[in-house]
């Protein structure tokens, strides 16, 4: 059941990312990000972060790709066009993340040995024992990161906002 | 019952999958959500990791990722707009004042 939920939310999770690399049109590239996030959903669930997982789908393919696709359809965005400095980017990209897949591949297949096997809700983090570490141990932080929402909040206002 | 390191090579999948983006994209939205791709990447390390050690700590972590990449959005697709009006393009490759 596990292994069956994962290669399929897995593989959802490739196929939307090469379809975000391949597609043209911008707003192709948002839907099949938004497949990826809510696939990642599943998977959160499956390796027992059941608050994250509610988060990854509000917050990411929520708010985030919502703002993503208004952006794209306010600026009326069309297709990509190639021009030479794609062609050098084609031939340093592909290597390049080429390169840096099979060296990450490579350091997680020497030490899979030294990991365990997930049985699902063997070790389920529930939302009590989250934010019982959020609220009392990491308070300070937690207040901060208020403070740079509003910041954050402020500045979008004022860089989109029209000059006169 | 699926070992972790499947999970890690998954991550790393598409965070490949995001540089790679990042570098062949020309759109300057496309751009940004490459690294919104790479984000999300870590944050499946980070789970991850947090079931492997049953540590609390690296959730915590995602959620404070996840708050910075909120924000990171917001003023983004701020600067874009705004590079937009000025410029009245997405192509990264005609943006380049800055350029010597």
């Amino acid at each position: 059941m596990h292994l069956a939920l994962f290669l399929i939310f897995g593989a959802l999770c490739v196929a939307g990312a090469l379809n975000l690399l391949l597609q043209r049109h911008p707003i192709n590239s948002a839907l099949s990000l938004i497949v990826v996030m809510s696939s990642l959903a599943v998977l959160y669930l499956l390796l027992g972060a059941e608050f994250l997982a509610a988060a990854q789908v509000i917050v990411y393919s929520g708010a985030i790709m919502v703002l993503f696709t208004f952006v794209i359809m306010l600026l009326n965005a069309g297709r990509e066009e190639r021009t030479r400095g794609s062609k050098m980017a084609y031939v340093i990209g592909f290597p390049g993340a080429a390169v840096l897949l099979a060296l990450l591949a490579d350091i997680f297949i020497t030490h899979s040995g030294e990991f365990h096997r997930v049985h699902a809700g063997e070790y389920v983090v529930s939302t009590a024992a989250l934010s019982g570490v959020l609220f009392r141990d990491l308070l300070l932080p937690f207040e901060v990161t208020s403070i740079l929402i509003l910041i954050a909040i402020l500045g979008a206002v004022a860089l989109a906002r029209k000059e006169h | 019952m699926v070992p972790i390191s499947w999970y890690l090579i998954l991550s790393a999948v598409l965070f490949s999958i995001g540089v790679a983006a990042f570098f062949i994209k020309r759109n300057i939205i496309t751009v940004f959500m490459s690294i919104e791709l790479m984000l999300n990447a870590v944050n499946l390390t980070f789970v991850g990791f947090a079931q492997q050690w049953h540590e609390v700590s690296g959730q915590i972590f995602v959620f404070f990722v996840m708050v910075v990449a909120a924000a990171e959005a917001a003023v983004g697709l701020a600067i874009i707009i705004a590079v937009f009006r000025a410029r009245s393009t997405l192509n990264v490759d005609q943006i380049d004042l800055m350029k010597l």
